[in-house]
């Protein structure tokens, strides 16, 4: 039910996120989502691939601090109020969601976003209960 | 203007003599009232008697902060505390304060010897003394304080910050004699030119500047700006406070030691040597007149050259050359002692593992500015923006809390803190002084 996520710490300076991808591209690893969280002075990268521990040892190996978390990929309803009612769901149980992004792909005729929960079990189980499809990590990976 | 005219010209000889008498009462009390100067005397095996000439200095063993450390807080306190009437301190080089005492006789020797600053500046009981010196366990601001009384000025004891005001009591109170750090004079002169305040409107005439390495550019832009004649003091707390040299209005060139009250070498700081008058190298103080907390050959880690030819003001102590650097990693940032191992004290409190952290100390107008840039490795980064920031907000007030200086923690990416011999290089001065 969880999807492996790697988040990449950037200095903001020219050319840190084409380093990324650079090396992500040499060593043939397709992302499949990703964001990019600013301030200031640094950024947070966060990426989804089809190979999660390939991806963080090549980054490691090339200096970079890399850390992996797990987040959930959920399959939304492409119409008004179809991420509405998820939320809702959410914080009728005092679940926080971090912070969130939207998947390139759909799936099917849904569209998928990531989240990331302070309470990731709860948040699966309240999601479940409310009826919302959550994609598998491999299914994810492998989109 | 000569305050002591009996001891501040004394011809050398006798001046000389005065220091041999006094240094050897020191030495007698220390090694039988003080007992971690008893056990370093009987380590280098040399007692009172050894001493027979001022040359004998060079057989006592120095002292050092470490020292002062080691017996925090009264522990080498010659007098008992009840003896004792005041207390100050700076910031050591980890969590714990360097702490020296002063007996009533010995804020009475301290008060001479800022009243003798104050007059190598040519004031006098009429003058208006603007002390913008922070006053509590800082010496400048009290002990500037106590030697302006004595001199019998109008001491406004203003203490820092709030420029703004302070500017307008200066004009309205009518201060002619401004004490601070270099780098706020500064920042006193651009506030007024900010502010379009009239200069002539200020009685400004002398300012001792202090606490902080400064430069003859400085000088010029201070004098310049402020239409000032501005002079150098020095001192240290663990020797008495600010009062220990000061430069003369007549020459401006090089401080006067007061030798009655205090013995200096230059030594090797390497090898531990004294050096000859005229070479440059750590200054050494032993004071020969304080009764709570004297101190016997303190290595103050400051670098500069004792000056031995006559001066034209009269006074006939060596002079001291602006200290040009220090032999350790101390840096004095807004008048405040810093050291690196302070700043790493607050950054091995985050993790287990040290983080690699590099410190950037820039000067943005008059002020230091100083930027600790932190490595982010994997035991402190987080996938979450404002983890990252609660923590670099908790480094800040740390800091803060420690040094009393603000300071801007910047997360960095790994391996971007230059590395020499595989050890990083923690400090960057880019300060142009």
């Amino acid at each position: 039910m969880k999807v492996e996520q790697i988040s990449i710490f950037l200095e903001n300076k020219s050319g840190r996120l084409t380093e990324v991808t650079g090396i992500l591209a040499e060593n043939g690893i397709n992302i499949r989502a990703l964001s990019l969280a600013d301030t200031a002075d640094f950024g947070i990268l966060r990426i989804i691939t089809n190979d999660t521990e390939k991806a963080k040892k090549v980054l490691k190996d090339n200096g970079f601090t890399v850390g992996k978390n797990e987040v959930v990929a959920i399959e939304v309803p492409d119409r008004p109020g179809g991420l509405s009612g998820i939320l809702r769901a959410l914080a009728g149980q005092d679940i926080n969601v971090e912070y969130m992004y939207a998947f390139v792909q759909k799936s099917g005729e849904n569209a998928i976003i990531i989240f990331r929960f302070d309470e990731i079990e709860k948040a699966i189980s309240t999601l479940q209960k409310a009826g919302v499809r959550i994609l598998r990590g491999e299914e994810v990976h492998s989109l | 203007m000569i305050w002591n005219e009996e001891f501040e010209t004394l011809p050398r000889e006798a001046l000389e003599a005065l220091q041999l008498k006094r240094l050897k009462r020191l030495i007698e009390r220390e090694y039988n009232l003080v007992l971690p100067y008893h056990k370093k005397m009987e380590k280098a095996g040399v007692t009172p008697d050894d001493i027979k000439s001022l040359d004998d200095i060079k057989r006592l063993p120095f002292t050092t902060k470490d020292d002062l450390r080691d017996n925090y807080p009264f522990g080498m306190f010659t007098v008992p505390l009840e003896d004792v009437v005041r207390i100050h301190a700076s910031s050591g080089t980890t969590g714990k304060p360097t702490v020296v005492g002063y007996t009533k006789k010995d804020i009475d020797t301290w008060a001479e010897l800022m009243a003798r600053t104050l007059a190598c500046g040519g004031s006098t009981r009429g003058d208006v003394v603007h002390n913008a010196y922070g006053y509590g366990l800082f010496t400048g601001g009290l002990g500037a304080h106590y030697g302006a009384e004595k001199l019998g000025a109008t001491v406004i004891p203003m203490s820092g910050g709030n420029t703004k005001k302070q500017i307008m009591i200066m004009q309205d109170f009518g201060s002619t004699v401004l004490l601070c750090t270099p780098s706020y004079a500064l920042n006193i002169a651009e506030v007024i030119r900010e502010t379009n305040v009239d200069r002539s409107k200020l009685k400004l005439r002398v300012g001792h500047f202090g606490a902080e390495p400064w430069s003859e550019n400085m000088r010029e832009e201070i004098e310049k700006k402020l239409n000032i004649s501005a002079l150098d003091i020095y001192g240290l707390s663990e020797v008495i406070g600010p009062g220990v040299a000061s430069e003369c209005i007549e020459k401006k060139k090089g401080l006067h030691i007061f030798e009655d009250h205090f013995i200096a070498e230059i030594i090797d700081p390497d090898t531990g040597e004294v050096l000859p008058h005229g070479e440059k190298g750590e200054l050494v103080f032993t004071t020969i007149t304080k009764e709570a907390f004297p101190v016997i050959r303190y290595r103050t880690k400051d670098i500069t050259q004792l000056i031995d030819e006559p001066c034209v003001c009269g006074r006939t102590f060596y002079r001291m050359k602006r200290v040009s650097g220090r032999t350790d990693d101390m840096m004095i940032i807004r008048g405040v002692n810093v050291f690196p191992s302070q700043i790493e004290h607050v950054l091995m409190s985050l993790e287990e593992v040290e983080p690699h952290y590099q410190l950037i100390i820039t000067r943005e107008g008059a002020l230091d500015v100083m930027e600790v840039q932190v490595e982010v490795n994997e035991n402190i980064f987080s996938d979450e923006v404002k983890q990252l920031e609660t923590l670099s907000k908790r480094v800040e007030r740390e800091i803060k809390d420690l040094l009393g200086i603000s300071c801007k923690v910047k997360l960095v990416e790994p391996k971007t803190i230059q590395r020499s011999e595989g050890k990083a290089r923690r400090v960057i001065d880019k300060r142009k002084i």
